[in-house]
């Protein structure tokens, strides 16, 4: 039997084995404590979605056609604060930005011999922090023409299980004691904070981190509704030039 | 009037997620299909866009934990800022480890409280 897998791949997987297995083992994958800790976080949102006015039909719908928290929440306070469609969707594209390079590192791994384009478009609405995470983790277990099947079990338990927790969540956080409540929705900032620091690159990025967190409640009061827009841009550029200055001290010295 | 709590027609906010949500999101994915393994990672370019996507995100946990919504708005700012700095401190102490850092993180928010007596 011929090989068209790459050598440095490690494939431990049966490749015999059919792709409704290899779903069901990236079902099994999505169950863990990245998976846990997602969890986590959209009991915050659903507790914020609620107290933003937002219906629990608005907050299902949202999450599963976005399916990126940093975006809804974006979304979320610019419909709350009155912004214009386009100025929301100015600041969502920035904040969505960040899912391209995610995907472009992704499709690589997914893609076999024979893998039909439209499945690489289809699954990528399922890429986010938490499933590439997961998927980079264990693709290398994966006999790469099942890889596919792996992905989509992963998403579609994560997609499916966090709009189960909205649900649930929604209903049920009013009754909730306040504290309990404050709990939950500091489990958001947290998440998005460690998720966040834990990805990024470069050092860059984490300058970039540093002076957004504190730039963007600094400029709240001062621009509202442009906010989130003016600190990225500002504290994104100024990590950028301090990049770029520290590349060329790399290259005099 | 705004989106949630104006006088708009039911289907209104849909259009608003599908315009300024959906698309916006999922046309950066399509990209990366489109380029998947034809761009070069390290280029300045992808660091810059990465910079300011980060920046961006980051405004926003800045914005959560400084105004936000709901119960845990009533508790006090310096509270709020120092459980999750104290949270971080704990992830970068335990090599990055997200569950130490946001157990760390809940465990100060919930000991704030408890301490100033509410």
């Amino acid at each position: 039997m011929t090989s068209s897998y790459s050598p440095e791949t490690l494939e431990t997987g049966d490749p015999s084995q059919p792709g409704p297995r290899w779903f069901l083992r990236g079902v099994r994958t999505a169950i863990s404590l990245p998976g846990l800790l997602l969890c986590g976080a959209f009991i915050g949102f659903a507790a914020i979605a609620r107290d933003t006015g937002l219906t629990l039909v608005e907050a299902v719908f949202m999450t599963a056609i976005i399916w990126a928290l940093p975006a809804q929440i974006v979304l979320l306070g610019a419909m709350a604060s009155g912004a214009s469609l386009p100025a929301a969707a100015i600041a969502v594209t920035l904040t969505s930005v960040r899912l391209m390079p995610m995907v472009v590192s992704i499709v690589p791994e997914m893609r076999a011999r024979g893998t039909r384009p439209w499945v690489l478009y289809l699954l990528s609405h399922f890429v986010a922090v938490t499933s590439w995470v997961l998927a980079m983790d264990r693709f290398r277990h994966v006999p790469r023409d099942r890889r596919t099947a792996f992905y989509g079990g992963i998403g579609a338990t994560l997609v499916s299980g966090m709009l189960l927790v909205l649900a649930v969540v929604y209903g049920t956080a009013a009754v909730l004691p306040p504290m309990l409540a404050a709990g939950l929705v500091f489990l958001t900032p947290s998440y998005f904070l460690f998720s966040l620091w834990s990805s990024a690159r470069e050092r860059a990025s984490h300058a970039a981190m540093l002076a957004g967190m504190v730039l963007g409640p600094l400029l709240h009061p001062l621009l509202p509704g442009f906010d989130l827009l003016a600190a990225g841009i500002i504290a994104g550029l100024g990590a950028f030039g301090l990049h770029l200055a520290s590349e060329r001290r790399g290259q005099g010295g | 009037m705004t989106v949630l709590h104006g006088d708009v027609a039911w289907w209104w906010p849909y259009v608003f997620i599908v315009l300024a949500g959906w698309l916006p999101t999922d046309v950066w994915r399509w990209a990366g299909v489109a380029l998947g393994g034809r761009l070069d990672e390290t280029s300045r370019w992808m660091v810059l866009v990465r910079c300011v996507a980060t920046a961006l995100v980051a405004a926003v946990i800045g914005n959560l934990v400084v105004y936000p919504q709901g119960p845990l708005g009533d508790l006090p700012v310096a509270l709020r800022i120092g459980a999750l700095a104290a949270g971080f401190a704990a992830y970068l102490l335990a090599g990055k480890r997200m569950i130490a850092g946001i157990l760390t993180a809940e465990a100060a928010l919930f000991a704030g409280v408890l301490l100033s007596g509410a």
